[in-house]
């Protein structure tokens, strides 16, 4: 039987790592373009390897790196008296790293488009760096922005890999769309399954077709 | 008055400049890749020199021995890009406005006064994207003259221009000049233009002053040069 709760959670961890990913990847974006720290390609490289390293894997490092006796989750515990293995926090953390590349990837596609003269322009005639970052840079890739944010979106959503591995399979707490399907498939409930793959597919179509929309015939995902 | 002592290692040559600019209209002639728009670069702030000293009036832009270098927001130096760099995303008003800090009375009146010397009145809620070369040019100036700069760089300001245009608003500029009163620095590498608005000209060659005007000074059409009219460096 469908419930809403999945559908809920879904969205709403999708929302959540959607506002980090748009911090994250507009910060790295911009702190790559305009500095020359030592690593560049390293890092950059780094930057894209959720993209191309499995989910599964990337949930396994996260794992490594938050579960009980991992580094950060021992810091967390001592510290914060807080566990984010099995939460919802850990789905939002799965969200955001494997759609950091895609963010990070559009907004520095839309921040090479900018001419430089006009944050040149911007800087001669007084303005600061937040300045120029708020009234020129912002704006003028704003498209690319939101291309990079609904596409962050529509990956979270479908997140399953890394989020089996740290945020787990818990009906009512933990349990995304993606995790429903493979449940409700795995007991053989295909009716259940079925519904949960229809509304994953509208809510998806709808956010590319809304972008695709509000682009207009320009229909460019970074 | 400003005064430019600068050296900068460029890829194919040094530029190394020194001059000083008085309350007039500078011209930098010469050729393509001269060096004539790091020049401006430098002075706005935008561009780092390796060694020397960049001082207008009292303020150190620029000095390698002191260790200064003014960020460009510090330096109250306006700058006309080749291609205007209007903000495409803003209105005309709101491009002119950009470089004041606090809108006020005085802000208000030169506003007013430079739409209508620069006879754009009728635009000011037009986009960018609806100007022609000749529009944009005149939003640039007021964009430039509202930040209230104690410096105007002008790269190629009419290179963008059609003939008629390009006649109407030499005019402009040097009337602009003499009511504004600032050191204004043009490049370019037409000689008309140097001719029509320079107060002073200085030749560059591959980073170089030089004495003699090159080649390209005396194709102004009527085979005549005007050299002897003006004032140079040395």
């Amino acid at each position: 039987m469908v419930e809403w709760q999945p559908v809920i959670l879904s969205i709403k961890v999708a929302s959540i790592s959607v506002l980090f990913v748009f911090f994250l990847g507009v910060l790295s974006a911009y702190v790559m373009r305009n500095t020359d720290i030592p690593g560049k390609a390293a890092l950059e490289s780094f930057f894209t390897l959720p993209l191309v390293l499995p989910p599964v894997v990337i949930g396994f490092l996260l794992l490594i790196l938050v579960g009980k006796q991992g580094p950060v989750g021992i810091l967390l515990t001592k510290y914060f008296d807080m566990q984010i293995i099995f939460t919802q926090s850990a789905a939002v953390l799965a969200g955001t790293v494997v759609s950091f590349p895609l963010m990070y990837q559009s907004t520095k596609a839309a921040f090479e488009g900018i001419d430089k003269t006009l944050e040149d322009a911007a800087r001669t005639l007084g303005a600061s760096e937040w300045r120029v970052f708020w009234t020129v840079t912002i704006p003028l890739s704003w498209p690319g922005l939101v291309s990079g944010l609904v596409l962050s979106f529509a990956r979270t959503l479908g997140e399953f890999g890394a989020t089996i591995m740290i945020a787990g399979n818990i009906p009512g707490k933990t349990q995304t769309i993606p995790l429903a399907i493979y449940f409700a498939t795995e007991s053989n409930d295909l009716i259940t399954a079925g519904m949960y793959v229809i509304i994953i597919s509208v809510i998806t179509f709808s956010i590319i077709f809304g972008l695709n929309h509000w682009k207009g015939k320009n229909i460019t995902l970074h | 008055m400003l005064t430019v002592d600068i050296k900068k290692k460029l890829s194919d040559f040094t530029l190394n400049i020194s001059f000083t600019a008085p309350n007039k209209t500078i011209v930098l002639f010469g050729p393509s890749g001269c060096g004539k728009t790091t020049i401006l670069r430098c002075i706005a702030g935008l561009l780092k020199p390796d060694e020397g000293s960049i001082v207008s009036n009292a303020t150190v832009f620029y000095s390698s021995t002191k260790a200064i270098h003014l960020p460009p927001k510090k330096r109250n130096v306006s700058y006309m890009f080749q291609d205007f760099a209007l903000f495409p995303h803003m209105n005309v008003k709101h491009n002119i406005w950009y470089g004041v800090k606090t809108p006020s009375q005085e802000a208000n009146e030169l506003y007013e006064k430079l739409i209508t010397l620069l006879k754009i009145e009728h635009l000011p809620h037009r986009s960018i994207s609806q100007l022609s070369g000749g529009e944009k040019q005149r939003v640039a100036m007021a964009r430039a003259l509202m930040a209230e700069p104690q410096i105007l760089l002008l790269d190629e300001p009419l290179s963008a221009l059609d003939a008629q245009s390009r006649y109407e608003l030499q005019d402009e500029l040097k009337r602009l000049q003499e009511i504004w009163n600032i050191p204004f620095i043009l490049v370019t590498h037409s000689p008309e233009e140097a001719q029509a608005i320079g107060s002073e000209v200085l030749f560059l060659h591959q980073g170089q002053q030089v004495s003699e005007p090159p080649p390209s000074w005396n194709m102004n059409g009527n085979g005549k040069t005007t050299r002897s009219s003006f004032q140079y460096f040395y």
